[in-house]
């Protein structure tokens, strides 16, 4: 198991490092200054070449890469470190460390997408069982029903509908956003509800969007379950139907999905970007989509690594469960 | 049911032929259609699914003949009546009922506080006409027309020193440049209602020949070729679509950036199509009929059409279907942020744009139709791929 994992970890390493050369490629191929210096009018022309000198913008592509990789840190033709010295580099447009920029944007996208998925799962596993038990009956059309339009309701207007509905209509919830003006004004306690009512919309969109999908399959390997021999024998016992799903059946429905948080973990970096953009909420999504605009490299090529690094490790995590939970599955 | 249902998909008619003697007069032609038509009858079956195929032939249908149905054409602007709530039908007014619908003129003027405002003129009457003549436009393309399904009376001449009257029928509301949305949206039905199979199509042709090659030639061109999909995997979708984008300058014209947009959506797709592809070939490789279809001296592509096809096409028809939700998706993806399509294109995804700021949603709730259309072709796709899925399953077949 050990030599599988770092086995593992090794070929993702390697496939994170291409996924790195193919996102430098394309990032280079677009065309303008980085920074987008060249459409403000205010610079010159001279303050322009000298902050590609800083930034080591005039060197040559490859140099470029190797810069940020840290590779010429370690062949000492550069002073500045890399990632390989754990430093995501310097961002163009906001002449910061591109580590201190994400913190707090990696923060709240993080927290958006931890909230949504524990609701998805503490909410889709109970449906799901409630919709396998009462096969065929009204609960479970309508909760498939819901399902198909959770799965076809596109998120940004979802929430488009909830701030237009809870927002501007009556003025239940904040407009966008995670905080309101005066929330350095506020108590502690204050503040923890003023993020609380900002979170609720992408919340509930997040959480309805993931929910339909869990849900189905929770359904549809209970009502496996519920077939198999062991559950016959079981109710042959004399067992309570209580005791039945909920002791028997559910732990073993419920196994394979262990499986799935893996992949879930891999989301929750990238997957609510068009989400955080349409409602002004300041996660990754904005600050990434700016990036891209401004041709900010090294802000964008942080992004692409720990999209790449969340998903390597996703996997991960998802086949090390799997290996964990199911006796019957295991890596030589 | 009539059809022998238990010989596999591919089977070809000889064998089923001296099989099964009780069929040998029926024409083999008939025989080879009736998985399909079993299929066909699986799928009518699914209520949901059916539903869903009618929403698309509509949708299709208004994608189509959006020249005919809408009653103006998408660029038609009336800057006087900008953000005009949805115009009223009316069957009955102070003068009594009349069986042919009609509106009321609108205009816009100045108060007193110096806002603009709208109102009625309830006094006149301009009634609904059909057949009405129109711009030139191309049906199908090809047929030049001048028709439209439906048009208004025009407004009375506006009295010298007064403000002029429009007469303008927004089934939805117009938007800010005053533009009827119900006619825009029928417009940028096409852009969606096309982007999803244009797209699916070229991520086919990708997945396919990519995963085929993957599965069937095997070794070192499969590990490249996977570990290739893989790496594109790997890098968050939402992201590398923007940056794709901003390869190309930010202003051109609205057909290029149409197959720029498919292009991109493709290039992001095809991995995982291309990944089931080959599981698929390299497992159907090794079955026994394909051996034996193999030793009875069968050329390659017969064996790929004959028997590798018709067991992967199911599955293909499956995928892609459920998958033009994607591309839809993508699209308005890139319209609401501005880099899809541009005005004065509708696309359900540029149209949304304005209702990105709260004020303006506040103001005139009614730019949201284009997200509600959004909804209801991706909720359609997605009911008729079910649908699919079970009419499809082989397993299904037998019962």
């Amino acid at each position: 198991m050990t030599s599988y994992i770092i086995r593992r970890l090794l070929f993702g390493v390697v496939l994170i490092f291409l996924a790195t050369v193919v996102s430098f490629t394309v990032l280079k191929a677009s065309p303008g200054q980085a920074g987008a210096a060249e459409l403000d009018p205010r610079l010159s022309r001279e303050y322009i070449e000298e902050q590609r000198k800083v930034f080591g913008l005039d060197q040559h592509p490859v140099r470029q890469y190797l810069n940020w990789l840290g590779v010429s840190k370690l062949l000492g033709i550069e002073p500045r470190g890399g990632i390989l010295q754990g430093s995501l580099g310097l961002s163009i447009s906001y002449k910061q460390p591109v580590a201190t920029i994400i913190y707090s944007r990696l923060g709240a996208t993080l927290l958006l997408n931890l909230i949504a998925l524990t609701l998805t799962w503490a909410i889709a596993i109970p449906l799901g069982t409630y919709a396998a038990v009462h096969q065929h009956r009204w609960p479970d059309k309508l909760l498939s029903a819901l399902s198909f339009a959770g799965m076809s309701m596109p998120g940004f207007f979802m929430a488009l509908v909830m701030l237009w509905l809870l927002a501007s209509k009556v003025h239940w919830l904040p407009p966008g956003r995670l905080t309101s003006l005066d929330h350095d004004q506020m108590t502690v306690w204050g503040k923890l509800a003023d993020y609380a009512v900002h979170l609720v919309i992408p919340v509930v969109v997040l959480t309805f969007g993931a929910l339909a999908g869990l849900q189905r399959i929770t359904r549809g390997n209970m009502l496996e379950t519920l077939r198999l021999q062991y559950v016959t024998t079981a109710r042959a016992k004399g067992l309570s139907e209580r005791r039945v799903i909920y002791k028997h059946a559910l732990r073993n429905a419920v196994n394979p999905l262990i499986t799935l948080l893996g992949f879930e973990f891999a989301g929750l970096f990238g997957g609510a970007a068009l989400l955080e953009i349409v409602i002004n909420y300041p996660g990754m999504g904005q600050l990434i989509l700016e990036a891209l605009r401004a041709k900010d490299q090294a802000l964008v090529m942080a992004a692409f690594l720990i999209g790449a690094v969340t998903l390597v490790v996703g996997n991960l995590i998802a086949d090390i469960l799997l290996a964990a939970v199911d006796p019957r599955v295991s890596y030589g | 049911m009539a059809e022998p249902t238990t010989e596999p998909l591919d089977a070809p008619p000889r064998a089923v032929q001296s099989a099964d003697p009780a069929h040998a007069a029926a024409p083999a032609r008939a025989r080879i259609n009736s998985p399909l038509r079993m299929s066909w009858r699986s799928f009518r079956r699914h209520k949901p699914a059916m539903i869903g195929l009618v929403v698309l032939g509509l949708l299709y249908f208004v994608a189509i003949f959006a020249d005919f149905l809408a009653p103006y054409g998408f660029d038609d602007q009336e800057r006087d009546l900008q953000w005009a709530p949805p115009t009223e039908l009316r069957f009955r007014d102070a003068s009594g009922f009349s069986f042919r619908p009609f509106i009321n003129p609108k205009r816009s003027y100045i108060d007193e506080n110096f806002e603009v405002r709208q109102d009625v003129d309830r006094s006149v009457r301009l009634y609904m006409r059909f057949f009405v003549a129109g711009d030139e436009h191309l049906l199908l393309g090809v047929i030049p027309c001048r028709t439209r399904l439906f048009g208004f009376d025009p407004a009375p001449k506006a009295a010298s020193g007064g403000d002029e009257y429009f007469s303008r029928f927004y089934l939805l509301g117009s938007d800010v440049s005053g533009r009827d949305i119900f006619s825009r949206l029928c417009y940028g039905a096409r852009i969606s209602m096309s982007i999803g199979l244009v797209g699916t199509s070229l991520t086919l042709i990708f997945g396919l020949s990519i995963g085929g090659v993957s599965g069937y030639v095997g070794g070192i061109t499969d590990n490249v070729l996977q570990r290739f999909g893989e790496m594109i995997m790997l890098l968050p979708g939402f992201y590398l679509l923007l940056m794709l984008r901003f390869i190309f300058p930010a202003n051109m014209d609205s057909v290029t950036l149409y197959f720029l947009i498919i292009l991109i959506l493709s290039l992001i797709g095809w991995p995982g199509l291309a990944r089931v592809i080959r599981g698929m070939v390299t497992s159907i490789r090794s079955e026994d009929y394909i051996h034996a279809a193999r030793a009875a001296g069968a050329p390659p592509w017969r064996i790929i059409r004959r028997h590798v096809l018709p067991n992967t096409l199911g599955y293909v028809i499956v995928s892609a279907t459920l998958s033009i939700p994607g591309y839809i998706l993508g699209e308005s993806a890139l319209s609401i942020l501005g880099l899809g399509i541009m005005e004065p294109t509708p696309s359900w995804g540029n149209m949304l744009q304005k209702a990105m700021d709260i004020t303006e949603l506040d103001q005139h709730p009614w730019v949201l139709w284009p997200g509600g259309m959004i909804f209801l072709t991706v909720m359609a796709f997605n009911l008729v791929g079910d649908g699919l899925r079970d009419a499809l399953d082989p397993r299904r077949l037998k019962v």
